[in-house]
Formats: C-alpha cells, sequence, structure tokens
C-alpha cells in the first residue's frame, strides 16, 4: 500500500515497530544506525542463546523486512549526509531523548528546511516538553506510569507488569498511526509536520474504563489476579481457572452477551453427568452479572470449576469453538506455535537467515487485505549491509567518498 | 486551507464495544465524520457496561461507552427491521470507509458482505475486525478481549510463576489490535487516493496481538525456549521491581540496568556501603541475591512518599515511576502538560474526562469537540442531512420503526 514511500528509522527498542508497520505496509524503510550497530542489538533472546550483535531476536521480530545502514550522526559529515537522505526520504523517525536531535542541528526545524514535505516522528517515555520530559523509563516505569499495573495482579502482592516489554510497542504502533494520518494530509497539501508521541499516554488508554471509576464513583478498581473487576455491584467475578493440564479462561455473563454460551456450557456438563439443577434452571437471559453478589457468583464457581479441572484445555477449547461457547486456553508460546487457526490462516512466514543459513518462522502480516500483501518481505539487515547500495546507487555517492567517510568512522 | 487530516472523509461505522469504535474514535478526532450504527434491540454493551453517572446503569449513562464515542454521531438502526439493511446500504454509498467488528457472517446475512458493498460503491475500504479474523476453523469462535488475551499468550506471561496467572486488566488486546486497523484504514485511504481502489482488510485480533509478543514466540521457534511469567523480574536488570511506598497500597517501580545506576541508586538512597557489597556489586550478583536486594530497596522505600522516590531516583538519572491509580492519572502533571484528559459535557452524564490520542501532530492536531452520543442521538440529522431523505420518508421509517 505504502510502496512508493521512503522511510528512515532512526529508532532503539523503543521505537522499531513503528517502522515494521510501514514497511510491512509496503513503504522502504532504512534502519540508520551508528557505526557498530544500534546498541538495541544487544537485547534478548538471542539465536541460539549466543549473545550477539547480529543474533538479537529482539532485533529481529521489528526490523525484518527493512534496510539498514551505518551513518555517525555526531560527526560533521554525518550530519550532512543524513540532511542529504531527508531531502530524498518522506518520513523520518526517531526516538532520542528530546532535544537531543536539536542539539546536532538536526531537530525538526532543521530538517524543514531540507524537505519541507518530510514527516519527522519522535517516540519518547513522555512526550518532548513537561515536567517528566527528561524522566528516563524503561518497561516496567512505563506500565507503571501509564496506569495498567495498578490494577494488574494479585490482591495480595505488588502490582504487576506484562513480563515481556509492552509499553514503547503500544507507543511504537501509536506513531505509526499518527505518522500515515500526517502523511495521508501531506499528499494532499504537501505540507510535512511534526509528531510528537508519549509513551505514556499509550499505555493509558490500556486501562480502558479504570480511571474513570475514580472519576465518576471516587472508588479505586483493584488487582484481583485471576478475577475480574469492575463489575456494577463491586463483586469480582473468576475469569482463569485451573484446568487438568494448564489454565482457561471463562466468564459467567448473562444477559445478551453470555446467555447463549452458559446454555451451551451447562448443556455440555448435563451430558457429562456435572450439572445440577440449579445450573439446568438457571435463566441465564435474566441474570445480570454486575448485580449478582460474590457468594452467588462463588457457588457457580465451585460447579463449572469442577468441571473444567476434570478436562483439558485442548478439550475445552476444541468443545468450546464447536459449541460456540466463549472459553479460550491461556496458551503458552507452545500453544500458540500450533495453533490451528493461524496455520489455516498462514499466518507464519518462514524468512530465510542466509548469514545463518537457517530459516526462521516469524509472526507474518498484521492484516489481511484483499488487494496488496502486507507480508514480511525478507530478514533484518546486518549492521551496514546496505551502504554501498543506499550511499553509492541512491545517493550517487563515489567510490572514494565512501572509503573516505569509512576511513573517518562517519559509517 | 486544510484544518483536519480527515477533512470530507466518512465513516459507516457498525462495529461495537471497544476494538472497532476506539479505531473510529481516533478517525473522527482527526476529522472524519463517523456515524455510529447501533440499536436499542441489541445495545453496545459497553452502554450496559460502567461506570455508570451515579451508579445507576442506562442507555445513555455509561462513560466507558461516551469515552469511545465522542467526535461521533449515533444512528439508531434495527438492521433485524425488514427495511433496516436498505439504510444501511444507503450509509455505504455515502461512506468511505465501513467498519464493523461482528461475528464473520453476520454482515453478509445483513446483504452487507465486502462484494456487496462494492457493487454499491467499487472504491470502498471496508473493515472487518473480529478475534480470529474472517476465514480458517475457528472464526466463528465468540469472544471479547478479555479472554482473546489468553489465547494471544499475554495472560501466560501475567502475573508470579507460583500462581495461576493473573491476566492483565481489562481486555488488554482490544488496546493492541486497533493501532494496526488505523494503520491499515489510513494506508488503504491512500492508496485508493492514488489508484481509485479501495479494499477489504481483515484484521485477526489475534494476530495483532501476537505481534507484541514476536520476540518470545521467535524464542521459541528457534531456541524451544518457553517464556513464563515473572512476576516483576528481568533477566538483565536488578534490582527491577515494584516498591511499597507510605500510605495504603502505594508502590513505586524501580528499574536499575547497570551497575553504574546501581551505585547511583546507593548514593542516592543514603545506602553507601552498599555500593561495593560483594552481595550486589555486579548484575550477576544482584540477581544471584535478589530476595534480599529487593527487600532491602522495600525497607527504604516504605519510609517514603511514591512521589518523593520517583522525583528523588528520577533526578538522579535512575528509571522508577509511582505506581499510578487512577486518580493518579487524573492529576499526573506530565499527562496535563498534555492535556491527555479533556472534558467534554455530556447531556446525560454531565462534565467529564475524555482520553486524547497519545500523539500529537504539529500542524492537523487531534480535535475532541463532542461528547459520545446519546443512543439516537442524531437520527434526523444523519438521515436528512447526510442521505438525503424527505421529512416523509425519516417519518415514514420513523414510525415503522426502523430507528429502534
Amino acid at each position: 500500500m505504502l510502496g512508493p514511500y521512503k522511510v528512515l528509522d532512526l529508532t532503539d527498542y523503543k521505537g522499531f515497530l513503528c517502522g515494521k508497520i510501514l514497511s510491512d505496509l509496503g513503504a522502504d524503510v532504512v534502519k540508520v544506525e551508528p557505526p557498530g550497530g544500534c546498541p538495541s542489538r544487544n537485547i534478548g533472546p538471542f539465536y541460539h542463546n549466543i549473545p550477539h550483535p547480529e543474533r538479537s531476536l529482539y532485533w529481529f521480530a521489528y526490523n525484518a523486512g527493512k534496510r539498514g545502514i551505518t551513518l555517525n550522526i555526531e560527526t560533521a559529515q554525518g550530519r550532512d549526509i543524513l540532511k542529504k537522505l531527508a531531502a530524498k526520504a518522506d518520513f523520518l523517525i526517531e526516538s532520542f531523548p528530546p532535544g537531543y536531535l536539536d542539539s546536532l542541528g538536526l531537530g525538526y526545524e532543521s530538517l524543514r528546511q531540507v524537505n519541507p514535505r518530510l514527516i519527522v516522528t519522535s517516540i519518547t517515555p513522555f512526550g518532548q516538553s513537561g515536567p517528566y520530559k527528561d524522566y528516563t523509563a524503561t518497561d516496567l516505569v512505563g506500565m507503571a506510569m501509564g496506569g495498567l499495573m495498578y490494577i494488574t495482579g494479585d490482591s495480595d502482592r505488588p502490582p504487576v507488569r506484562i513480563s515481556f516489554p509492552q509499553a514503547y510497542l503500544h507507543a511504537a504502533a501509536d506513531a505509526a498511526c499518527g505518522t500515515l494520518l500526517a502523511h495521508y494530509h501531506r499528499e494532499l497539501t504537501g505540507q510535512g509536520q511534526y509528531i510528537d508521541v508519549s509513551m505514556q499516554q499509550s499505555v493509558v488508554w490500556t486501562m480502558m474504563n479504570a480511571r474513570l471509576f475514580w472519576e465518576l464513583t471516587g472508588t479505586f478498581l483493584k488487582r484481583v489476579g485471576p478475577f475480574r473487576a469492575g463489575l456494577s455491584s463491586g463483586a469480582i467475578q473468576r475469569q482463569t481457572w485451573s484446568c487438568r493440564d494448564g489454565a482457561i479462561t471463562f466468564t459467567v455473563m448473562g444477559g445478551a452477551g453470555g446467555a447463549g454460551t452458559n446454555r451451551a456450557l451447562v448443556n455440555w456438563m448435563d451430558e457429562e453427568g456435572m450439572a445440577d439443577e440449579e445450573l439446568r434452571k438457571m435463566d441465564w437471559n435474566a441474570f445480570d452479572m454486575a448485580a449478582a453478589t460474590r457468594e452467588f457468583h462463588q457457588r457457580i464457581e465451585d460447579k463449572i470449576g469442577q468441571f473444567f479441572a476434570a478436562h483439558t484445555k485442548q478439550e475445552l477449547f476444541n468443545e468450546a469453538s464447536k459449541r460456540r461457547i466463549m472459553l479460550y486456553p491461556v496458551s503458552t508460546p507452545a500453544d500458540i506455535a500450533v495453533n490451528p487457526q493461524l496455520a489455516a490462516r498462514e499466518y507464519w512466514v518462514e524468512v530465510e537467515h542466509d548469514e545463518l543459513g537457517a530459516c526462521i518462522n516469524y509472526p507474518g502480516a498484521f492484516l489481511k487485505s484483499s488487494e496488496v500483501s502486507c507480508a514480511l518481505k525478507c530478514r533484518p539487515p546486518l549492521i551496514g549491509e546496505h551502504n554501498h547500495e543506499i550511499y553509492k546507487q541512491e545517493l550517487g555517492l563515489s567510490s572514494e567518498e565512501l572509503a573516505a567517510l569509512r576511513e573517518a568512522s562517519v559509517i | 486551507m486544510r484544518k483536519q487530516v480527515l477533512e470530507g472523509i466518512k465513516v459507516a461505522d457498525f462495529s461495537w464495544v471497544v476494538v472497532g469504535p476506539v479505531v473510529t474514535r481516533c478517525l473522527a478526532d482527526f476529522g472524519a465524520t463517523v456515524i455510529r450504527i447501533e440499536s436499542a434491540t441489541t445495545p453496545d454493551i459497553l452502554r450496559v457496561s460502567p461506570p455508570f453517572k451515579d451508579n445507576l446503569s442506562g442507555l445513555n449513562r455509561s462513560a466507558y461507552f461516551a469515552n469511545y464515542g465522542a467526535n461521533k454521531y449515533s444512528l439508531s438502526l434495527n438492521l433485524k427491521h425488514p427495511k433496516g439493511p436498505a439504510v444501511a446500504k444507503r450509509l455505504v454509498a455515502w461512506a468511505d470507509v465501513v467498519c464493523e467488528s461482528f461475528t464473520p457472517g453476520t454482515m453478509a446475512d445483513l446483504g452487507l458482505s465486502y462484494d456487496n458493498l462494492k457493487k454499491i460503491k467499487p472504491e470502498i475500504i471496508m473493515l472487518s475486525t473480529c478475534n480470529l479474523g474472517q476465514t480458517g476453523p475457528l472464526a466463528q469462535q465468540p469472544g471479547f478481549g478479555t479472554q482473546l488475551v489468553s489465547l494471544a499468550g499475554l495472560t501466560h506471561l501475567s502475573g508470579w510463576p507460583d500462581r495461576l496467572p493473573a491476566q492483565p486488566y481489562g481486555a488488554y488486546t482490544d488496546f493492541i489490535a486497533p493501532r494496526f486497523a488505523i494503520a491499515g484504514i489510513v494506508a488503504a485511504l491512500d492508496y485508493r487516493r492514488r489508484t481509485g481502489r479501495g479494499q477489504h482488510l481483515d484484521v485477526s485480533q489475534l494476530e495483532t496481538a501476537i505481534q507484541f509478543l514476536a520476540p518470545v514466540m521467535l524464542d521459541y521457534t528457534v531456541n524451544g525456549q518457553e517464556w513464563i511469567r515473572s512476576g516483576n523480574r528481568c533477566p538483565q536488570a536488578a534490582p527491577h521491581g515494584v516498591y511499597p511506598c507510605c500510605g495504603e497500597d502505594r508502590w513505586c517501580a524501580i528499574a536499575v540496568s547497570n551497575d553504574q545506576e546501581w551505585q547511583v541508586l546507593c548514593r542516592t538512597i543514603g545506602h553507601t556501603e552498599l555500593e561495593h557489597d560483594p552481595r550486589f556489586d555486579t548484575l550477576a550478583n544482584r540477581k544471584q541475591n535478589e530476595d534480599e536486594l529487593d527487600e532491602i530497596i522495600g525497607l527504604w522505600t516504605r519510609e517514603h512518599q511514591a512521589e518523593e522516590v520517583m522525583h528523588l531516583l528520577q533526578g538522579a538519572g535512575v528509571a522508577c515511576g509511582v505506581v499510578e491509580t487512577g486518580q493518579d492519572i487524573h492529576e499526573d502533571p506530565q499527562l496535563s502538560h498534555r492535556n491527555h484528559l479533556q472534558m467534554l459535557n455530556h447531556p446525560e452524564i454531565g462534565l467529564h474526562s475524555y482520553d486524547t490520542q497519545s500523539f500529537q501532530l504539529s500542524e492537523t492536531p487531534a480535535r475532541l469537540e463532542r461528547p459520545g452520543p446519546c443512543l439516537g442521538e442524531h437520527n434526523e440529522y444523519v438521515c436528512k442531512d447526510f442521505l438525503g431523505m424527505s421529512d416523509e420518508e425519516f417519518l415514514t421509517l420513523l414510525n415503522e420503526g426502523v430507528f429502534e
């Protein structure tokens, strides 16, 4: 979809996904790394557990499909080259601390002088201005200050983050939205612009309705582990249940949204002789989960829980999908790798890594289009892999100039 | 001069609950005209979900619904009424973009499949989004993000290794999928501008959620390693946790990524004796003695307010943040500087806050102008001004119960 457009991607781990989304949508994305490679190449896990900048699976996952060059933008020559690249680019994405590019004379105001159509997108923890603009934030701090953490975790232990970093993925994906919106405007008007993304704000969206409870009712939602809070009655209800070989997720919902699924579950339990009279006679259409008491939830949960404990998660999910019951397994990575739905939709894409002499299965397109393929194009770039191609063939530098730049450690 | 990016773009929004409405909220914030097509016969689940004004439920009393409904028009249209689908088709003819998030097949049953939409408007862009995608053996599996989060592997990675997982709050995957869908729609609009061609976008919320765990999946397929939840711990950092502070259920998160930061932390909290303590002097040693380390840090944080800990450590360059509650989010000076929450006056809920987008465009900023609509609030306006119905036609359909 974005075939004609060029992106300069100066981000580290905080922004990789933004360029990845643009690349999957068809844009030509060039990673611009410092000589020696982007520091985020040192983020694990690593291919065959050997830490090496060309073996980071984090780098692989979010830079596949891009090309790569090295450039030291802290040198005068490097800055000059970046401006030449920017003059020919449609987008520039970066995730340096606020003010860093400005200090090099490469801030938005300088870049727009060389290319008024350019769209520059900055991804930072808190945005470009404000009292916390210079605060640092890892994923843990982002999930804390974005509000999702306080309401996630067990009630008798500290709040938790999700064990794989999420905060900057939200920010980078949001950045792709902002970047493309600005692009649409630019294509109609010729006007470039600057986009300032705050990771903290991106995470706040994931709180869903939780902050509104404070505003409307003056109460805090609390973390309740495998249960679910946020019901009108203040009661909690179980969401995650043990089963024979792991866990599943199921909510006893009522009314239009849940009556069908509850009836189907009770019928199935009944066929196996595990539904008692109360369950069989429940009027699920009239049942209001939000108004039911904890005692009531507990009684129903005990009965259903016994049924789940007698089955494996695969048995439960197989039967649930046949009977249209809203029950899902708590998948592990191994479960996801063999998920039949993903296989049927040809989600996984085999990507050749010639440098490793291997093929690796990657998560594939994030959307399917009736018009164009959004599949992953190729493996991620090696350090400086496309220096020759881009500097010589596309920017028109001579072999001597290229050699001199290499000599001066600019590339 | 154009003031808004999507000025003139028209969106017929048949979607409901969170994912679709969050997508169209963003389009509306940037100037698209969005009509939410809903019905009192099967109201959006969010309209009947808390929090409500004064804790009293009512179709127009949920701030949860209102937040994602801002800037949109509401048309109540009973698609099950014999004349409902014909009105829907007129909306398609009016629209540039059609969004829907039903179980696959539902739109086709209403005569509103992509193939049919194309006959009405060849260059239409249609977004279909559901848990598992439009095709495949499990496409029909019903469910919400509150359940999909488990199938997608995120529940498995939340909580403590010695216990059942603690699912991330709410419908977490519902805040992953929209970002991919918005990018897809805007790219499709540009593609249409260049080629004149529309398209059907199929966004499986499972497939988008796995993008947020891609390295975890690669670690499994390449190395055979299975990640499991680890509380707040991280193999490459220590201390890396959430520590108790003064007050009830007050916490701060601290993340120390290298030895230099560790030394800064020790000096900043006045524990210089720990700086070169052999139990903690290297990352490997801190990881090995992490329980003891967390105990020591926790004893110090307990004596301080969470905000005080954050300001002190951040001042020294150590990553640290208050574990913010809903109230903290409302009072956060940085979010306030960014105008993250904007107040709008809702006819039934009154003045309350709406989330703004996390990305700010310098030349064409997002705008929040109208609160979430009441159900059917814009029936007459939409039918007459957007669809060109006469008074008579509108009244006839109204009396026949089409707008229920």
